[in-house]
């Protein structure tokens, strides 16, 4: 028998996993340890799809995020919209917001990108804050639960097969796109943009379009967990939100699509095993941060895969 | 009129002087090593607090503002030490995530001693307000623009007559040219830590008396130092400066004739308008890639 | 026919004339090469026929079509590929991948097609992974099929460079320095592929220093200096130039010449 592609074996393990899961969680907190992590690496892999393979950044990711949490909330509570109706609306109207500033900002480079994009992800949380007749302001506003076609979600498991359904498909989509020739020319730009042009990349346009992607990944994941949480604050579009999401891609491993989910299983334990420390939270988390950066700085799972390659006969 | 504006003048040329010595602690660093140290803001806070802790332990007011400036300095010492360092030359991302981490540190580090609560110090020459052309004038905000000035000044007078101002100068201009005629950017590196750390905490202790200190202050104050260096131009002192004062001043305008809720949005939507006009800033050097 | 046209092309630095009103053609088929002591502006040259600088004045003609300032990912569409003389190949990616972007204008690059792997797509990306181990064997880098760019030695990823500039199907070849770093062997293995595609129907304008390989393997050379055209013909009548001789070696070689005609 022909050896499957190791992407496609890891694919099927990662279905396996997320299948089997269920059967191991104890209870409801557990639960939404899966879901949550589900989310964020949806959105990382996403991310991860702009930073590791195109090689650009941003630092205002979250801002995409809360404004899909807000467009749902507010279209689903004050409007009445069906919420699956929200959701892709509010993704409409994120990714042409993306769209809009896409080209400007990304025409900057390495600091200069960064700046642009933690700018916009504080003006948008600035905005969500101030709005508080649109958006409850500071205390934030409750998002009623999700429903599509009459049905509510409601539970973990319901939700738990959102995040793993979601989550099976992100990785296997960011798989076939890596192997096709739009991944390719995105990892090129990242590689050499002047190679890239010179064999016909249309480079700006391109950047654009994996931006508005992972934009509209962001949203869509923000209105999802708008609804699961039942409430969403202004935080959520926030500078160390934005920090989280880029940490979770770098730590796990830029241009690998497992290293998204492992470094979002990171991050996302990390807090519940430093709670422990009462109050030294934001100590360790920084300390992690500096040591797996200074340590690792490809990212967990290119290293490991570097070290297995090496020993490897 | 002209008082009103004269009053959002003298508010923004104070906060703008605190983003001024933000801004050139930025410049420092980043001219000695190209990383922008996003834990600059907290060098800020943590020289407020450190004032406040150790006033409220009794010493002296000068006494506790000279040891919290130590300490900060301190801080940004064992930061390029230990983060910056061991980095070596790291990519544009992993360094940022390190500087944040550098930040997320101190951070927790003071509100695990010093708590969540805001703090202030006495006003350096008591609260009398002072009347100018029908503002007020907080005798504070003097100190805080005189004792920047003198800062700034001090600063042009290091880089331009020492040996070692010189030198780090140099360092900045070209890393491997400094190296070879003998240059140990090693100690430039770590000096650049020390002092922008210094500035840092200066800034944060003159306005301490204005504006409530508290452990999170740091990181709006931080981007809004590098908003102002970036508008100046990266790696420009003269730049960082101006951003500075110029970033202070447009804020209290915003505050004042728009909104004060979206005073804060303001420096960010100016950085975007910089960096997709005038990418290079006011003062900012061209570059140009060779291919 | 003229496959390459360049008329008065000029390029001002600020004060500086980097090129200074340069004419040449090249015919379809041919190798032309453009040598010239450092500094000459070689490089400025190729870098304004392909669109990286726009003139100051002057004009370039490929085939019939101004394409005179053109945004570089506009020429492989219209059939000029080339090669870089700082090295680059994209070091995050495969070799394989990356003779295969050079395919880019043919295949199906939309997010949407590559995100749902459709069928079609990944036919044509096997038939357009065939022809780039084909294109690697040509360039002599085959024994690279499955290995990482950052794997590769110098010589091979320059050839790399090679492989990927003939996947986007060029009728004409612009190489900047492709034997630069390269051991003698290299360079003729690189001589004698410049001669193969040649002979193959590709145009091929070559910027190099090295003496031998442009002799052995050019057409027609056009000589450099400080910006402007020296001299211009076969490879014989170039050597045997007295202008270029003085340029290369200095006036004492000319003093020499004329010493041992005494």
């Amino acid at each position: 028998m022909n050896k499957l592609p190791s992407s496609t074996r890891a694919l099927m393990l990662l279905a396996l996993v997320l299948l089997c899961l269920p059967l191991v969680l104890p209870n409801s907190f557990y639960y939404d340890v899966a879901i949550r992590v589900a989310f964020n690496a949806v959105i990382a892999i996403g991310l991860n799809l702009l930073i590791g393979y195109t090689g650009q950044i941003s630092l205002g990711h979250a801002g995409f995020f809360g404004l899909g949490a807000y467009a749902s909330a507010i279209l689903s509570s004050r409007y009445g919209w069906p919420p699956a109706l929200a959701l892709v609306a509010a993704a409409a109207g994120v990714a042409t917001l993306a769209l809009l500033v896409a080209r400007p900002v990304l025409r900057l480079k390495g600091h200069y990108l960064a700046m642009a994009t933690l700018g916009l992800g504080i003006i948008i949380m600035i905005m969500l804050t101030n709005e508080s007749a649109l958006t409850g302001g500071p205390d934030g506003m409750a998002v009623p639960p999700f429903s599509v076609f009459g049905r509510e979600l409601s539970g973990e498991k319901h939700w738990y097969a959102v995040g793993a359904v979601a989550l099976w498909l992100m990785a296997w989509t960011a798989l076939n796109l890596i192997n096709a020739p739009g991944g390719r020319a995105l990892q090129a730009i990242h590689g050499s943009e002047i190679a890239a042009l010179a064999v016909g990349v249309d480079v700006a346009a391109m950047k654009v379009r994996v931006f508005v992607l992972s934009a509209a990944v962001a949203s869509v994941m923000g209105s999802l967990s708008a609804h699961y949480v039942g409430f969403v604050t202004p935080g959520v579009a926030g500078f160390l939100h934005s920090i989280e999401l880029v940490t979770m891609v770098v730590l796990g491993g830029m241009a690998s699509v497992f290293g998204s989910i492992i470094g979002t299983v990171v991050l996302t334990l990390l807090p519940q095993l430093l709670s422990a420390f009462e109050g030294w939270e934001t100590v360790a988390f920084g300390a992690v941060l500096m040591l797996c950066m200074i340590l690792l700085p490809k990212g967990v799972v290119p290293t490991l895969r570097a070290r297995l390659n090496r020993s490897a006969p | 009129m002209l008082s009103q504006l004269l009053q959002f003048l003298f508010s923004g040329l104070t906060v703008g002087a605190t983003y001024a010595l933000a801004a050139l602690g930025f410049a420092i660093i980043y001219n000695a090593s190209g990383v922008i140290n996003f834990a600059q803001g907290e060098f800020i806070m943590l020289g407020g607090m450190a004032a406040v802790a150790l006033a409220a332990l009794g010493l002296p007011l000068p006494v506790a503002i000279v040891l919290a400036v130590a300490v900060t300095g301190l801080a940004g010492l064992l930061i390029e030490k230990f983060a910056i360092e061991p980095a070596g030359r790291a990519d544009v991302v992993p360094l940022i995530i390190i500087t944040i981490g550098a930040s997320l540190v101190v951070r927790g580090l003071v509100q695990v001693t010093l708590g969540k609560g805001t703090h202030s110090l006495p006003a350096f020459s008591g609260e009398q307000p002072l009347a100018i052309a029908g503002a007020t004038l907080l005798p504070q905000s003097l100190w805080v623009v005189g004792v920047a000035a003198v800062v700034v000044a001090a600063l042009a007078w290091f880089f331009g007559r020492t040996a070692r101002g010189k030198a780090m100068l140099a360092t900045s201009h070209n890393r491997l040219a400094a190296e070879l005629v003998g240059i140990s950017t090693r100690s430039v590196l770590l000096l650049s830590f020390v002092l922008s750390g210094a500035l840092g905490a200066v800034g944060g202790i003159l306005v301490a008396p204005l504006t409530y200190t508290s452990y999170d202050m740091g990181i709006m104050l931080g981007l809004k130092g590098f908003v102002a260096a970036t508008l100046g131009g990266l790696g420009s002192g003269l730049g960082a400066v101006v951003g500075g004062l110029l970033l202070g001043v447009l804020e209290a305008m915003t505050a004042g004739y728009i909104s004060s809720a979206y005073k804060d949005a303001m420096p960010f939507v100016l950085i975007l308008l910089v960096l997709f006009f005038m990418p290079r800033g006011l003062f900012g050097a061209k570059t140009i890639d060779r291919v | 026919m003229k496959s390459l046209e360049v008329k008065s092309l000029t390029k001002v630095f600020g004060g500086l004339h980097a090129v200074q009103d340069v004419s040449f053609a090249v015919r379809q088929g041919k190798v032309h090469s453009v040598i010239g002591p450092n500094g000459a502006g070689k490089t400025t040259l190729i870098n304004l026929i392909t669109g990286i600088y726009t003139p100051t004045s002057g004009q370039v003609l490929f085939g019939s079509q101004d394409i005179t300032g053109q945004a570089p990912q506009k020429l492989p569409a219209l059939g000029m590929a080339r090669t870089f003389q700082n090295l680059q190949v994209c070091m995050n990616m495969s070799a394989l991948d990356n003779v295969m972007v050079g395919a880019h204008l043919r295949q199906n690059s939309s997010l949407l097609a590559g995100l749902l792997s459709l069928p079609r797509l990944r036919k044509d990306d096997r038939a357009c992974r065939d022809e780039a181990l084909k294109a690697m064997a040509l360039v002599g880098v085959a024994s690279y099929a499955d290995a990482q760019a950052s794997q590769m030695s110098y010589g091979a990823l320059k050839r790399l460079e090679i492989a990927r500039a003939l996947m986007t199907r060029p009728s004409l070849m612009l190489m900047d320095e492709p034997a630069a770093g390269l051991n003698p062997t290299e360079t003729a293995e690189v001589g004698r592929l410049i001669r193969q595609l040649a002979d193959d129907g590709l145009t091929v304008v070559l910027v190099e220093h090295d003496m031998p390989l442009v002799m052995g393997v050019s057409d027609t050379i056009t000589v450099l200096d400080h910006g402007s055209k020296l001299a211009e013909g076969t490879p014989a009548e170039v050597r045997a130039n007295p202008q270029v001789i003085a340029a290369y070696l200095g006036a004492e070689a000319e003093t020499d010449q004329q010493l041992e005609a005494a």
